[in-house]
C-alpha cells in the first residue's frame, strides 16, 4: 500500500534463514503430523541408501547362510546354532532385518524413479496440450481418458508382460527392475498431465504470459521457463502422493509375482515369499516386510497431505 | 437516535510475525434513510468495517475494543447464532460481484422465497407475491417472467438489480453495499447508484456505502468517512468534506482524482503519508536514443481491422457460428501523440490493442508500422524488428509480472531475447531502468510479490522499456489502481510521451483519465469507431448521440474541492 521502498534491514538474512523464517518452514514446524512422517521417511530412505553397512548379514550372499538358521523366531537363540536375529529368519535362514533393509532399497528406488519417469512425461504432455490447445490437446488428453479407464495395475502388468515377452531369457532378470519402473511410469502420468493441463490454462491466460508473447518468446521458452514455474506446486503435492501409491504398486506386482524377481526381492517380494509361512506359525517373516511398507507409504502420504495444504493459499 | 452506531472499533487481525491493526478506533453513525459513505484506499480497512458489523470477519480477525450498536442494541460481541438471526434480516450485503453472490442453480424466485420464509415466514404464495413486487420495484422489466429464470440469463446490471431485491426483500434496516458498482460500466452504474439512492430514501433504510471511487461518493453519499491505514482521518456531510477538505490526505485524495472538466498538465505531487517515488525522467532522456518524430505521415496506419472469436464450434464450416468483436476499424496515429480508444466493456478496445500488439492474429484488414505491413505475422524479420520498437502496458499489475522470477530477470528478458548487449551491460542497463523508475536498483533482487501494486507497475513500465520502444500501448495501465497511485502512473506516462517522443495508443474506459492524457480520441462501441475527434472537441462538442450519452453519464465531480489544481491547469 505504501509507495515507499521498506528501508533495507540491519543484517541480509542468509538463504537458509530465509527458508527456515518463511511460512512454510513455519507450518512444517507446527505440524506434528509432518514432522514425525518426514522423519520416518528420512529414517527409511538412510537406512535404505546405507543398508550394506547397516544389515548384520548380506542376506543375498549364499555363503554367508546357514540352512540350519532356518525358521528362527525374532529374539530367541535358534535351536541349533544358538545365533540371534533380532526380527528371525525365513525358511532359507536369511535375517528378516536384512532382508527388509535390502527390499526397501529395491522398493525406493523402483518407486523414486517411477514417480520421476511419470512427472517428466505427464509434465510434458500437460504443459503441450495446455499450450497448444486444439487437436493436439484432444489427442493428449484422449490417450489419457482412455487410460484411465484401465485400472494401474492392469496397465502395467500389461507392459510387464509385453516387456518381458521381447526381452531375450537371459537379461530378464537384470531389465525386470527397468521394466517395472517404466510399467508404474506410464500407468501414472495421466493424473500429472491432467493437473499440469488445467493449471497451466489459467497460466496461461494470465498477462505475464502475454508480456512474454509481445517481447517475441517463443512457445517453448513460454511454456517451460514462464508457466512451468508457476503450475509446480501442485505436481510436487501429486509427486508425493503418487510415489505411496508407486510404491504400493510395486509392493502389488511383486506380490502378484510379476514384478522385483526373488533375486532382488523388494517389500512385495518379501511379503509373498512371507505369505507362504503365515498359517504354520511363521508370522514374523510376513509380520514385518509388511509393517514397514505401511510404515514407508503412510509416512509418505502423511507428508503429501501436509504439503498439499501448506503450499495452497486458500487453506492458509 | 441513529440507526446504527460505531462507536472507538479496532479489528485486529493477529498473525504469526506480528499484530496487524485492520480497523484503528473508528467511529461513524448512519440515520434512516441516509447513505454514508465510506471512501479510502485499498488496505484502508473500509471492508473490515463492513464486515465487521455484519459479523463476517475472517479467522483470525477480531474485534478488539469498541462496540456496534444497532437501533440501540449491542451487536458487536453477541453470539454465532444470535448474528445469524440479525444478518440477512436486520442487516444486509450488496457485495461486488452479483454473479457469485447469487447462486447458479437456483431461479431468482427461489432464492427470493427462500430468503423471504426464512425470516419473515408466511406462506410461499405470500413470499412469492412479496418477491414478484420486489423485481417490479428494482426495475427489472417484465417480472412475471424474469421471476423464473436463472442468475446467468440476467445482464451484469440486471443481476446487481437482484442482488438488491435479494438484500431489501426482508425489509432491513441496514444495507452494507461494498462496493455495489465497481464491476458494471459507468452507464449501468448510474443507474444501480440512482436505484439505491431512491430506495434507501423510500424505505427509510441505513446505507454504508464502501467504495474507493470519489466519483461515487460526490454523486450519490449524504454524509462521507475518509479512512487512511484503519484510520477514520475525516468525516462530515458530503459537500462539505468534498469541497473543503480539511486533512492533508483528504486534500491530496481530492486533488489526484481526474477531473472531466479540468485538464492538467501533471496531477499534483501527493504529499501525504512520503508516497511520492521519483521518476528520473530527465535521466532516461539522456540515454534515450535521439528521434526525430516525423510527423508528416503517420507512425501506424490501420485499415479496416476486424476480429471473429469463434463462439459455437462445428465440424463443418456452416455449422460454426463467430462474435465480430472488432468490425472493419481504420485509424491512424501520428508520431509523438498519444491516441485514446474508449468505450464500455464489450467494445472491442482490448482486441484492437491486442490485435496491434501481435497477441491475436488479425481476420480481416491491416496494420502498418512505419511503412512496413506488420499484420501478416509470418514475416520473421518485420516482426523482429516490430516486436522491438512495440511494447505494452498490461491491466492488472498483479497478472502481468510473473511471480516466479525475480525483477531484474523481468526487466532484461527482452534484451536478452533480442539480443541487444552483452551479459555486463544488461545488468547496468536493468539497474539504471529500476533507479529510474523510483524503484532502486536493490529492486531487482526481490520478487514480485513483495511490491505494491504501484510498485509493479513501475515494473512493468521498466519492462517496457527496455528495449527502448518508439511505441507504447497502455491497456487500461491504471483501472487496478488507487487514485493517488494512478496520478502517479498517469504522470509517469505524459513524462514519457513529453520527454522521450513516445507514441502511445491508450486504452481505457475512464473519460476523465482519458481527458487528462489523450491528443485525440476514439469512441468504439460494439466493435465499431463510431467517432474520432481532438480530445478537447469531444468533450465540448461530441458528434454522435452514443459519445453524448456516455458523457452525459460521467461523474461532473463539480462539487470537488479544486485546491492546488490551478497551477497545474492547462
Amino acid at each position: 500500500m505504501t509507495e515507499t521502498m521498506e528501508t533495507p534491514k540491519a543484517a541480509p538474512k542468509s538463504r537458509m534463514a530465509k527458508f527456515w523464517d518463511s511460512d512454510f518452514a513455519w507450518s512444517f514446524r507446527h505440524s506434528p503430523v509432518a514432522v514425525i512422517a518426514s522423519l520416518v521417511v528420512v529414517v527409511l530412505l538412510l537406512v535404505a541408501v546405507f543398508a550394506p553397512l547397516i544389515a548384520p548379514h548380506n542376506p543375498f550372499d549364499p555363503a554367508t547362510l546357514n540352512l540350519m538358521n532356518g525358521f528362527t523366531p525374532p529374539g530367541t537363540p535358534n535351536a541349533f546354532t544358538q545365533e540371534t536375529f533380532l526380527l528371525g529368519t525365513d525358511d532359507q535362514g536369511r535375517d528378516v532385518f536384512s532382508t527388509i533393509l535390502y527390499g526397501l532399497r529395491i522398493s525406493l528406488f523402483v518407486g523414486v524413479s517411477a514417480v520421476l519417469l511419470a512427472l517428466i512425461i505427464g509434465v510434458i504432455l500437460g504443459l503441450v496440450a495446455a499450450y497448444f490447445g486444439g487437436w493436439i490437446e484432444t489427442l493428449i488428453m484422449r490417450i489419457a481418458d482412455v487410460q484411465l479407464t484401465f485400472p494401474a495395475i492392469l496397465v502395467a502388468m500389461l507392459i510387464f508382460g509385453i516387456a518381458k515377452g521381447i526381452t531375450p531369457p537371459e537379461y530378464r532378470n537384470e531389465m525386470a527392475i527397468y521394466v517395472l519402473i517404466i510399467a508404474i511410469a506410464l500407468s501414472d502420468w495421466v493424473q500429472f498431465a491432467r493437473v499440469v493441463r488445467g493449471a497451466a490454462l489459467v497460466e496461461k491466460n494470465k498477462e505475464y504470459v502475454q508480456a512474454a508473447r509481445l517481447i517475441g518468446r517463443g512457445s517453448f521458452p513460454i511454456m517451460f521457463r514462464h508457466i512451468l514455474p508457476n503450475v509446480l506446486s501442485p505436481v510436487l503435492v501429486i509427486a508425493t502422493i503418487s510415489l505411496a501409491l508407486a510404491i504400493i504398486a510395486e509392493a502389488t506386482l511383486s506380490f502378484l509375482g510379476v514384478g522385483a524377481p526373488p533375486t532382488q526381492p523388494s517389500l512385495g517380494t518379501l511379503i509373498r515369499i512371507g505369505q507362504g509361512f503365515l498359517f504354520s506359525g511363521e508370522w514374523w517373516i510376513l509380520f514385518f516386510p509388511a509393517c514397514t511398507l505401511l510404515a514407508l507409504a503412510l509416512s509418505v502420504n502423511l507428508l503429501g497431505d501436509w504439503l498439499r495444504d501448506a503450499l495452497n493459499p486458500k487453506l492458509r | 437516535m441513529s440507526l446504527l452506531t460505531i462507536q472507538d472499533l479496532t479489528v485486529e487481525f493477529p498473525t504469526r510475525r506480528q499484530l496487524f491493526t485492520a480497523v484503528d478506533h473508528a467511529s461513524l453513525s448512519v440515520e434512516p434513510g441516509e447513505i454514508h459513505g465510506l471512501v479510502g484506499e485499498s488496505g484502508a480497512g473500509k471492508s473490515t468495517i463492513g464486515a465487521a458489523v455484519m459479523g463476517l470477519l475472517e479467522r483470525p480477525g477480531r474485534i478488539a475494543s469498541g462496540q456496534i450498536k444497532l437501533g440501540g442494541d449491542q451487536i458487536s460481541g453477541i453470539d454465532a447464532e444470535a448474528m445469524r438471526g440479525l444478518r440477512g434480516k436486520k442487516i444486509s450485503m450488496i457485495f461486488q460481484d452479483p454473479l457469485t453472490s447469487l447462486n447458479p442453480l437456483f431461479t431468482v424466485r427461489e432464492q427470493l422465497v427462500e430468503t423471504i420464509q426464512a425470516h419473515l415466514g408466511g406462506s410461499e404464495a405470500e413470499a412469492g407475491k412479496r418477491a414478484r413486487d420486489l423485481i417490479d420495484r428494482v426495475g427489472i422489466p417484465d417480472p412475471d417472467t424474469r421471476l423464473d429464470q436463472y442468475p446467468h440469463q440476467f445482464s451484469g446490471g440486471m443481476r446487481q438489480r437482484v442482488v438488491i431485491a435479494l438484500a431489501l426483500c426482508t425489509e432491513p434496516d441496514v444495507i452494507i453495499a461494498d462496493e455495489p458498482t465497481t464491476a458494471l460500466d459507468v452507464s449501468v452504474q448510474a443507474q444501480i447508484l440512482g436505484l439505491i439512492k431512491e430506495l434507501a430514501q423510500e424505505r427509510q433504510v441505513g446505507v454504508i456505502l464502501i467504495t474507493h471511487d470519489m466519483g461515487v461518493i460526490a454523486d450519490t453519499t449524504d454524509r462521507v468517512t475518509v479512512m487512511y491505514a484503519g484510520k477514520v482521518v475525516e468525516s462530515g456531510t458530503t459537500a462539505q468534506v468534498m469541497g473543503q477538505p480539511q486533512h492533508e490526505y483528504t486534500k491530496s485524495l481530492i486533488a489526484a482524482v481526474p477531473r472531466p472538466t479540468l485538464k492538467l498538465h501533471r496531477f499534483p505531487q501527493i504529499s501525504y503519508g512520503g508516497r511520492e517515488t521519483r521518476f528520473a525522467i530527465e535521466d532516461m532522456a539522456r540515454h534515450w536514443p535521439k528521434v526525430d518524430n516525423d510527423t508528416s505521415k503517420p507512425v501506424l496506419e490501420i485499415r479496416n481491422l476486424t476480429k471473429k472469436f469463434l463462439q459455437r464450434r462445428g465440424l463443418l464450416p456452416w455449422d460454426r457460428t463467430y462474435f465480430t468483436a472488432v468490425d472493419e476499424v481504420s485509424f491512424d496515429i501520428q508520431a509523438g501523440e498519444v491516441f485514446g480508444v474508449v468505450g464500455e466493456s464489450g467494445s472491442g478496445k482490448s482486441t484492437v490493442a491486442r490485435m496491434i500488439a501481435g497477441l491475436y492474429p488479425v481476420d480481416g484488414g491491416t496494420i502498418d508500422f512505419q511503412g512496413k505491413r506488420v499484420s501478416d505475422l509470418r514475416n520473421r524479420a518485420v516482426q523482429d524488428e516490430y516486436r522491438k520498437n512495440i511494447q505494452m502496458i498490461f491491466q492488472d499489475p498483479y497478472s502481468s509480472l510473473n511471480p516466479r522470477m525475480r525483477v531484474d530477470e523481468i526487466v532484461a528478458e527482452p534484451i536478452r531475447h533480442h539480443r541487444l548487449m552483452d551479459r555486463a551491460d544488461i545488468k547496468r542497463r536493468v539497474d539504471e531502468l529500476l533507479d529510474q523508475v523510483g524503484l532502486g536498483h536493490e529492486a531487482g533482487l526481490k520478487y514480485p510479490h513483495e511490491f505494491s501494486g504501484g510498485q509493479r507497475q513501475r515494473i512493468s513500465i521498466a519492462r517496457a522499456l527496455a528495449t527502448q520502444p518508439r511505441f507504447l500501448i497502455c491497456d487500461e495501465p491504471t483501472s487496478a489502481l488507487d487514485v493517488s497511485i494512478q496520478a502517479q502512473i498517469l504522470n509517469i506516462l505524459k513524462d514519457l510521451q513529453e520527454h522521450l517522443g513516445l507514441t502511445m495508443l491508450f486504452i481505457s474506459h475512464d473519460l476523465p483519465v482519458v481527458r487528462q492524457m489523450c491528443d485525440r480520441v476514439a469512441v468504439m462501441k460494439q466493435g465499431q469507431i463510431v467517432e474520432v475527434q481532438e480530445t478537447s472537441d469531444l468533450f465540448s462538442n461530441p458528434q454522435t448521440e452514443y459519445t453524448q450519452e456516455l458523457l452525459r453519464l460521467m461523474p461532473q465531480l463539480d462539487d470537488l474541492s479544486t485546491d492546488g489544481l490551478g497551477m497545474e491547469a492547462e
